[in-house]
């Protein structure tokens, strides 16, 4: 019974290909971050870590949300879960959440009471936490974090709160005997692996997995990346995935949305924006990273520090950084827009200034350079 | 004549320091009457003058592990480790010390490795006053500027009080690096400085570590499980699984065409953006493992369990050095299988390897 409800979950938007707009797949996305700002209040002075951030995630789909440590990408996810105490406050926005168990209009996760808001974390939405080693209960066994979470949401008998635990566990790739440790006694991989299985634990709906795979070695991250995807084909929840390494995303990633101090710079398939970068920025990190295939290019990285979100100079945060910059930068609004009006509409930009043309160019005088 | 490949074309001085087959063996039971995990077996290196020679492996692997034992902060179970051609012997605190001058660390975690309670200046004055002698304020004031210039931390006035808590990753792990060549060694151990900085500043440092390298002449060991990061960086990779060396060799080679199995696995793991719509988007499982275990009652070759190569020849006899055509040195019997185009033609594998000098093919 545990079994069949983990493992068949039908999903009626489920398909092998990515759902890259509301406007063109015609179902609404589950879970739908609208015109978010959050701010850090100190005295009189706000420290603006998010700023009117539209991101959808539509069912069966992969997120990836890449910025540098301090751009407000965790900030967002956790304010959206609502996870978030003062001095963080939510000055506007709204996120609609729309499971399947909810009613079909969606509920506004702001609008929630404690009680109600209980219901949903988890159940609804689950979150992988960064740091495996400090969110398991190191004096807890395993089963016993796994039960926890099961008591909290379902009504299970004990014998099939074991079956239930001991089927995540096969489905994570762990053995079952390791129900009985304690996480000091596991891997760093493993620990991270049941994180895994316990957001999945009450079969949600979307999965905010914050750097799941930061603190582990190439060859674990691999394994676990190719999980989460397996798992997700599976059970077609669908996945935000928070991290600072955009290499990874490309690979990992439906849809990729870049965050550079609060704002959200550019909006892209993985393949747009791996080929037709258009912010700034985002060229910057692509060119940060040394690559192992391929020919040895001339690495530039990003010159310069992140700004201090709590003074933001007008315009464009990332001018004080940007090779392209001109005065014309400060009156940016950092609305996103069509890279190129003609394709489509999910490839989108908030620098007004940078053509396709231009970038095209670039790229070739890139690869020229590195020969 | 040591186990060593010389490798890069770019010019590299002379050996300064350098490890003949060093081990680390770690007594698991009460007494030693217990399990012992060799950590570390039978590792040799050489690190030259303006060289980089970097150690990629899995955590656990053993890589800091030799980073210590060249650092004189863990004991040898077996092997020397020496400086200019002298074995290093440092019984005494002052022989510590004196050692300490010539060779310097920097760790990987620049929010554990400073002191929160004291400044930039007090992490600074302290090896410029051990290690250097420099008397009087002016002195060490100028010292100061000067190391802060060196790593980019500019203007060094506004760093100088500050406390780490008031630096990004990056400025902490400047300052780390700073205090390192504050003693002016000849030897900078690197252990993983960049794995826990935002990938858009990891390349500022991997930059200022290379410069330092080239106007200092520092012979560098980075350690690393990146091994992406060691080809940019690095003129010779070493790869190490469960505390032995598996491969050795040129780094562009190691990386382009890697001939261990082991070796293959870990460039076929990195992250490679070219491939979009890889191997993870079609969710086609890749074999799990565990990581290497290095307990000594292991016989056999220590990568045996995960290769997909191995045989019953694998599992208990452990495996020869074999010269490739290009220059390695790997640890397989199966490297025809593993790697077929670079097999050396000439030579026959060895069948015993520990402490026996390989000359280098051709």
């Amino acid at each position: 019974m545990a079994d069949a409800e983990i493992n068949e979950t039908p999903r009626a938007s489920r398909s092998k290909k990515p759902h890259v707009a509301r406007e063109v797949s015609g179902t609404l996305p589950v879970f739908d971050i609208q015109g978010l700002s959050i701010v850090y209040r100190s005295g009189a002075k706000d420290t603006k870590a998010v700023t009117n951030v539209d991101l959808a995630l539509m069912p069966g789909e992969i997120v990836g949300l890449v910025g540098e440590s301090g751009s407000g990408k965790s900030t967002l996810a956790y304010g959206a879960c609502r996870l978030l105490r003062p001095p963080a406050i939510i000055t506007k926005g709204n996120v609609m959440y729309r499971g399947r168990r909810v009613r079909e209009e969606g509920m506004s996760v702001l609008d929630q009471s404690r009680s109600e808001l209980r219901e949903i974390r988890w159940r609804e939405i689950a979150i992988v936490f960064q740091s495996a080693m400090n969110a398991l209960n190191p004096v807890l066994k395993v089963e016993d974090q796994l039960f926890d979470v099961m008591d909290a949401h379902l009504s299970l008998s004990r014998t099939e709160k074991r079956e239930r635990a001991e089927s995540l566990l096969d489905l994570v790739g762990i053995a079952r005997d390791r129900l009985k440790s304690y996480p000091f006694e596991l891997s760093g991989g493993m620990r991270q692996r049941i994180m895994i299985a316990m957001a999945l634990a009450v079969d949600p709906e979307v999965v905010i997995m914050d750097e799941p795979t930061t603190a582990l070695d190439v060859v674990v991250q691999r394994e676990i990346l190719s999980q989460i995807v397996e798992l997700k084909d599976r059970m077609g929840f669908s996945v935000l995935f928070i991290t600072h390494d955009l290499s990874l995303l490309l690979e990992v990633a439906n849809r990729i949305v870049v965050m550079y101090a609060g704002h959200i710079v550019e909006v892209g398939t993985a393949e747009q924006i791996h080929r037709e970068p258009a912010h700034p920025y985002t060229r910057g990190l692509l060119n940060s990273f040394p690559s192992l295939h391929g020919p040895r290019r001339e690495l530039a990285g990003i010159p310069g520090t992140p700004p201090d979100l709590s003074q933001l100079p007008p315009g464009c945060p990332f001018m004080p950084r940007c090779t392209f910059a001109t005065e014309k930068c400060q009156e940016v609004d950092m609305k996103l827009s069509p890279v190129d009006a003609s394709k489509d509409a999910v490839h989108t930009t908030a620098c007004p200034f940078v053509k396709p043309e231009d970038h095209v160019a670039q790229v070739n005088v890139r690869t020229r350079a590195a020969k | 004549m040591t186990e060593q490949t010389k490798t890069s074309e770019s010019a590299v001085g002379d050996v300064v320091l350098e490890a003949v087959s060093i081990s680390r063996d770690y007594y698991l039971g009460r007494g030693r009457s217990g399990p012992v995990l060799s950590a570390v077996r039978d590792v040799s290196l050489s690190l030259y003058r303006r060289g980089v020679v970097a150690i990629v492996g899995e955590s656990g692997s053993g890589k800091s592990t030799v980073a210590r034992m060249l650092a004189g902060q863990e004991t040898l179970t077996s092997g020397e480790v020496r400086l200019d051609g002298k074995v290093v012997h440092l019984k005494h605190r002052r022989a510590f010390r004196a050692y300490k001058r010539e060779v310097q660390m920097v760790f990987q975690d620049p929010f554990a490795s400073l002191n929160s309670v004291h400044t930039v200046r007090h992490h600074l004055e302290r090896p410029i006053k051990i290690h250097r002698g420099i008397q009087g304020k002016q002195a060490i004031e100028e010292e100061m500027y000067r190391l802060l210039t060196l790593v980019s931390m500019t203007p060094p006035e506004l760093f100088l009080p500050k406390y780490p808590h008031e630096l990004s990753g990056g400025q902490r792990q400047r300052v780390a690096i700073a205090r390192a060549i504050a003693a002016s060694p000849r030897v900078l151990l690197a252990d993983e400085p960049i794995s826990m900085l935002d990938v858009s500043i990891r390349l500022d440092i991997l930059r200022l570590l290379s410069d330092l390298r080239e106007t200092l002449e520092l012979a560098m060991l980075y350690i690393t499980h990146d091994i992406a990061s060691a080809r940019y960086v690095a003129d010779e990779i070493l790869v190490m699984y469960a505390g032995e060396i598996v491969e050795r060799g040129p780094a562009e080679e190691v990386t382009q065409s890697p001939a261990h199995p082991y070796t293959q696995l870990l460039v076929s793991s990195a992250p490679n953006p070219d491939a979009l719509g890889s191997s993870l988007k079609t969710g086609t499982k890749i074999v799990p493992g565990q990581a290497g275990s290095a307990l000594s009652s292991i016989v056999g070759c220590r990568f045996s369990p995960r290769c997909p190569f191995a045989d019953e020849q694998c599992r208990t006899t452990r495996p020869p050095i074999v010269p490739t055509n290009d220059g390695r040195l790997v640890a397989c019997w199966h490297l025809e299988q593993a790697a077929p185009s670079s097999v050396a033609l000439t030579t026959k594998p060895r069948t015993t390897r520990a402490k026996k000098v390989l000359e280098k093919p051709d």
